[in-house]
């Protein structure tokens, strides 16, 4: 149950990078072998932001898929477990996302 | 760092000095502070970014990004005054917001374009491309420099709770201490039982209590050091909280995760704790003295194992008969000269 504290950086981070402006949207991404649940963070996000800029502010995860490229053959592939080998048998493989977990913006509300 | 795990919500870590029983608090309100001190500085001298890379945190880091860029936006705009005139005019109908993004977007001019257009929609987006857990990582990163300052190696074990931490590491004392400095960072929730267990044994040792949370943070590990002074060319054993989710995550800058797993467990725990076996160098599979009495399959494990982390080196050990202990010590005087080659 560590999405709660993921929870809790995301919106220290966001909070502080909008010094004081109100925030209505933040966009993760969160990769599907990254250990962590979207629906948790979902779940803690309204919670978390109460009393921050970020209160109210809509929360969109954005997933992504896991993919790996194989030292062995050289093939691209998308992999549904974090562990899951190349087509040709080879797990020396490269991950090229499905590890994320990043902020990726915040959508500022209109001041004036 | 405030509060990385949301199970430590409200908790209040402690780190409990057992060699002159000093307690310290870890308590959220201070980590806030931090934050606080950081901020008021900010407001202070927000051109000033280099202060802050002393600091603590990646926090402090992104901060510091956003004052460069914010520099370069102004810098940005004198540029755009002489260039593209007309853009400038559209900005002037909202020109607090195209400081927005230029903090965000920097260089990246067809980003800015069309950041500039949900400008003139009520709304800005800022890129900010942050790593959620950058501010563990940066403190991770601080303290794997400060061992190899010091030419320490430093070992993160983990486990599930009852695989038998705790006797493996009074059994490595007791074994290594006269050709070793040893030191000890104990992770539990609470009680100091496992730190007062490693002090007998012949350790020095600081005990981070977490309170609800679930696992160490590299803050803790630095603070812990702090107390604990490790020597010169010394190990640092940290016992992680028994637990095979959250400590995965959370890099302590140390030189390698030793993953301990009982064979009175599951075989298939490689498989259903990934993320720990693989982040994992060594597992060291314990209490092979109860293999007799148990239908374990150890090939099996060790499979399952290399399934999701084929470079792992196990080994087969008992820290209560001492079996296989000669390949765990090899490997850990093997890695003391690797720390002392690499040392900077």
């Amino acid at each position: 149950m560590h999405e709660l504290g993921i929870t809790r950086n995301v919106v220290a981070i966001v909070s502080e990078a909008a010094r004081g402006r109100r925030v209505s949207r933040v966009t993760l991404e969160v990769g599907k072998l990254a250990g962590v649940m979207p629906d948790a963070i979902a779940f803690c996000f309204d919670t978390v932001a109460k009393g921050t800029p970020i209160e109210g502010a809509h929360l969109e995860i954005r997933e992504i898929e896991g993919r790996c490229r194989c030292r062995t053959c050289g093939l691209e592939f998308s992999t549904p477990a974090l562990f899951t080998p190349c087509p040709c048998g080879s797990q020396n493989l490269e991950r090229l996302s499905g590890e994320e977990l990043n902020i990726k913006s915040m959508q500022l509300e209109e001041a004036a | 760092m405030c509060a990385t795990c949301g199970c430590s919500s409200g908790a209040k870590a402690t780190i409990v000095n057992l060699e002159t029983g000093r307690v310290s608090m870890i308590a959220h309100d201070e980590r806030d502070h931090h934050h606080h001190d950081h901020e008021r500085v900010h407001a202070d001298g927000t051109r000033h970014s280099h202060d802050h890379s002393h600091a603590h945190d990646e926090h402090v880091h992104s901060h510091e990004h956003e004052h460069e860029h914010e520099h370069e936006h102004e810098h940005e705009h004198e540029h755009e005054h002489e260039h593209e005139h007309e853009h400038e005019h559209v900005h002037a109908g909202g020109t607090r917001h195209s400081h927005a993004h230029g903090h965000a977007h920097g260089h990246d001019h067809a980003h800015d374009q069309a950041s500039h257009q949900a400008d003139h929609g009520g709304a800005s987006i800022v890129d900010l491309e942050a790593r959620v857990l950058a501010k563990n990582d940066a403190l991770a990163g601080r303290n794997r420099a400060w061992f190899a300052g010091r030419e320490i190696l430093a070992l993160n074990l983990v486990s599930s709770p009852g695989s038998g931490k705790t006797t493996l590491l009074e059994r490595t004392i007791r074994d290594l201490k006269s050709e070793l400095g040893l030191f000890v960072v104990e992770g539990d929730q609470a009680t100091s039982n496992d730190g007062d267990r490693i002090r007998a044994a012949g350790a020095p040792c600081v005990q981070v209590n977490t309170g609800t949370g679930c696992h160490l943070e590299a803050d803790m590990i630095a603070r812990g050091l702090a107390e604990l002074k490790p020597v010169f060319g010394s190990v640092v054993l940290i016992e992680n909280v028994g637990n095979l989710v959250c400590p995965a995550l959370f890099d302590l800058g140390e030189r390698a995760k030793v993953a301990i797993l009982s064979v009175t467990e599951g075989e298939d725990k490689p498989l259903k704790y990934p993320h720990m076996f693989r982040a994992a160098q060594v597992i060291l599979l314990n209490k092979i003295d109860l293999l007799p009495h148990l239908d374990f399959d150890v090939e099996k494990v060790i499979a399952n194992a290399r399934v999701v982390n084929p470079d792992a080196i196990v080994f087969r050990v008992s820290a209560r008969s001492g079996e296989g202990l000669q390949d765990w010590y090899g490997w850990i005087r093997n890695e003391v000269a690797a720390a002392r080659a690499n040392a900077v």
